[in-house]
């Protein structure tokens, strides 16, 4: 109820800023939520395969569905396997509870779809995903849901793409692929005022990088597929609750501020206090649209979290090498990373990512789209894919595939020119790295010379 | 529900239903710091069957508007208020932390109208701790991580959250925050001022049932003795690996617990 929200107090925001946790993260990245098995003692939190679970009596299941005990009825709603991911990103974020989705698609569509009806807006980042991107510019729309996209450093843009049918402010922690940072304290602070969450995609960042609820936002989504996971091996989303919004305060809300005919004319915030988003989310969405994780995919996800702090710290690591050996070199127009001065959120980064910002980035070849095709032809170790987060090295010519949708304009906006190269640096041995780009580079320069000849 | 109660807003959950004096009646007291949604599961559950629910907001807590009362008394006869508000002849009370204080102290009051008592994470005395008390009054970020932090066990602040994908710990903290910052510092001032447990404990009729976590580090169970042998009638039920958020840390066996009590 009385939630901060609408103007949160400086006071107030100052004192929640450290939040409190049992462990650090790379223990809670091993431990959280996962006990030894009950039944059997395993120490590996178990692949629960199974759709449904038998009720002890009748007045237990029917207490299951009322909501009167915690617990597991059908896997569409919930799993034990499942449940232990859920509970470990809610603990590595600081949220008050989460749900693993079939996708980060999934994750994005859950999170929109509990808090708005047809007819309401989205303001959100032009530097996203293109995934995203295409379900809220095209996808959306069907259904009566609008977006306004703007340039998230433009904070007068931002306030004046706010209406009153206005919802959610979504961005990226550092937007795909140019890696704008998004100003978690600015924009959250604008979304307060205008008494509507700000929801961020940390896929890029994880909770190694970025705490988001910490600097003000109110969602956090990931596609899990990437650096938590980090073996490339399923697909998987995340969707996590900071608990701190105050829905029943802002008033633009009635799906959780108000009865829900759907479920006994429940309402959620006088039920489940700060879990009301989360709470909803379950009961409804995951529910009634069923994009559910299996419990095989939440194993794999939480077999390559269990390493996050580690695999982060050198991901970052090899990133940083492989930023200094392309920036400056020859071939190279420009390397857009915020490790670099060159790069417009240089500062911002210094201050919301102390322990680094991506293992993304993109850079500039010279010779254009020519040379960007002799490049990534020519490497041996970054494999050529649509993907970023995997262990292994991954490069991607935005331009001719996840971004292909979009015209030049859109695509300027986004930071995406012709001969832009994304780069997800991965686990090996930097010196390997650098030794295949130069390979790369020295064909493109090739390419390059060729077509100035 | 809302009602007003000598001019103050006063909330209530009763899971959407009217009160009903002919029906079975239990009243839901909610600890210091939090509110009537601590309740959630176990009042669906008594309304399924056809009880009256009453899970209060203690003034100055959650919906409830007015000042946070100061003492364990204060509180008490605010409850009172409330059940002569609904003319409820019978009603079992169940009481939390602090709110197992304010159960202690209404049953003694109203005698034969509380027809069963239940006591969870309950002692008393219920001394809190200067670091504590320090924390309430002027470092209210400290005081939620430290009640958050004691708060649970030690196995179960790594989760295990019965109930899926939710992390107690943030709910926890959330819930801190989210109330008066001076209501959690007089609630704990109330709790550590209050010396008629004991007295008001021998003074009960109704059975009376303690639950409480073999790993509460808030009230530890060994801290129990002396109130159960001064109850007239008293069981206890160890809630194994459990600390003092009994009814997160393990609602299904509170829930049992209050069936095989109240039903
Ligand atoms: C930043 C970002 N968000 C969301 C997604 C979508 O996630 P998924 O592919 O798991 O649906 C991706 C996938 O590439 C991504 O990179």
């Amino acid at each position: 109820m009385r939630r901060f929200t609408a103007s949160p107090g400086a006071q107030k925001r100052a004192e929640i800023m450290k939040d409190y946790s049992p462990a650090e993260l790379d223990t809670l990245a091993l431990h959280a939520g996962g006990k030894p098995d009950p039944a059997t003692g395993a120490r590996a939190t178990p692949i629960y395969q199974t759709a449904s679970y038998c009720f002890p009596d009748s007045d237990y299941a029917a207490a299951l569905f009322n909501m009167e005990r915690p617990g597991h009825v059908y896997s569409r709603l919930s799993n034990p396997t499942t449940a232990v991911l859920e509970e470990r990103i809610a603990a590595l974020e600081g949220g008050v509870g989460a749900i693993a989705t079939a996708s980060g698609q999934a994750a994005l569509q859950l999170a929109i779809m509990t808090i708005m009806d047809a007819g309401a807006h989205i303001v959100a980042s032009s530097a996203l995903y293109g995934g995203s991107h295409n379900l809220l510019a095209y996808t959306l729309p069907r259904f009566g849901i609008t977006t306004t996209f703007i340039d998230p450093r433009d904070e007068d843009a931002v306030r004046a793409a706010i209406r009153p049918e206005t919802r959610l402010i979504f961005g990226e922690t550092v937007g795909n692929p140019g890696l704008d940072v998004l100003n978690i304290p600015r924009i959250s602070a604008i979304a307060h005022e205008n008494g509507i969450p700000l929801l961020v995609d940390s896929t890029f960042t994880t909770p190694y990088l970025i705490k988001p609820f910490e600097l003000g936002a109110d969602l956090v989504m990931h596609s899990a597929t990437k650096f938590l996971s980090g073996h490339g091996i399923v697909i998987g989303g995340l969707l996590v609750d900071g608990g701190r919004f105050d829905w029943d305060a802002s008033g633009k809300f009635p799906q959780l501020s108000e009865p829900y005919k759907g479920f006994h004319n429940l309402v959620f915030t006088e039920e489940f206090g700060p879990a009301a988003f989360i709470s909803r989310a379950r009961k409804e969405g995951l529910r009634d649209f069923g994009a559910c994780q299996s419990p095989t995919s939440a194993f794999y996800i939480m077999q390559g979290m269990e390493t996050l702090g580690v695999r982060m710290e050198k991901h970052i690591s090899n990133t940083r090498a492989v930023v200094e050996f392309l920036n400056g070199h020859d071939a190279v127009a420009g390397v857009a990373h915020p490790d670099l001065e060159s790069h417009p959120d240089h500062v911002l980064a210094q201050e919301l990512f102390p322990k680094g910002t991506s293992a993304v980035f993109t850079f500039e070849i010279k010779g254009g789209r020519e040379a960007g095709i002799s490049f990534v032809n020519a490497l041996n170790l970054f494999s050529h894919l649509a993907n970023v987060g995997d262990a292994k090295s991954l490069v991607i010519h935005p331009a001719s595939t996840t971004h292909f949708r979009m015209d030049e304009a859109a695509l300027a906006a986004a930071g995406i020119g012709e001969g832009t190269i994304r780069l997800s640096v991965g686990l090996e041995d930097p010196k390997d790295l650098i030794a295949d780009l130069k390979a790369g580079l020295r064909a493109a320069e090739k390419t390059a010379g060729g077509a100035g000849k | 529900m809302k009602l007003t109660i000598n001019n103050e807003q006063v909330y209530l959950y009763t899971n959407n239903k009217e009160i009903d004096p002919s029906k079975p009646s239990v009243m839901f007291i909610h600890g210091a710091g939090f509110d009537h949604s601590v309740w959630t599961l176990f009042a669906r559950h008594f309304s399924r069957h056809n009880w009256n629910v009453l899970a209060i907001d203690l003034p100055g807590h959650g919906r409830s508007s007015g000042a946070t009362l100061t003492s364990i008394e204060a509180m008490s006869e605010w409850v009172v208020d409330i059940l002569n508000h609904f003319k409820l002849e019978q009603v079992a009370l169940v009481g939390h932390s602090m709110g197992s204080l304010i159960t202690l102290e209404t049953a003694s009051k109203i005698k034969a109208r509380a027809s069963k008592v239940v006591l969870i994470g309950s002692i008393a005395p219920m001394p809190v701790s200067e670091p504590i008390l320090d924390a309430t009054a002027n470092k209210p970020g400290a005081a939620h991580a430290m009640l958050t932090s004691f708060g649970f066990s030690k196995q179960n602040l790594m989760g295990g959250n019965p109930n899926p994908g939710m992390w107690m710990v943030s709910d926890s903290m959330r819930r801190y925050e989210d109330e008066i910052q001076a209501a959690l510092d007089l609630d704990m001032r109330a709790c550590n001022a209050y010396r008629n447990g004991l007295e008001a404990a021998a003074e009960i009729t109704a059975p009376s049932l303690m639950i409480h976590g073999d790993a509460d580090r808030l009230t530890p169970l060994r801290a129990t003795k002396t109130l159960q042998s001064t109850l007239n009638e008293a069981r206890i039920s160890v809630v194994p690996g459990a600390g003092h958020s009994l009814m997160v840390e393990d609602p299904n066996h509170v829930l049992d617990q209050l069936k095989e009590h109240l039903l």
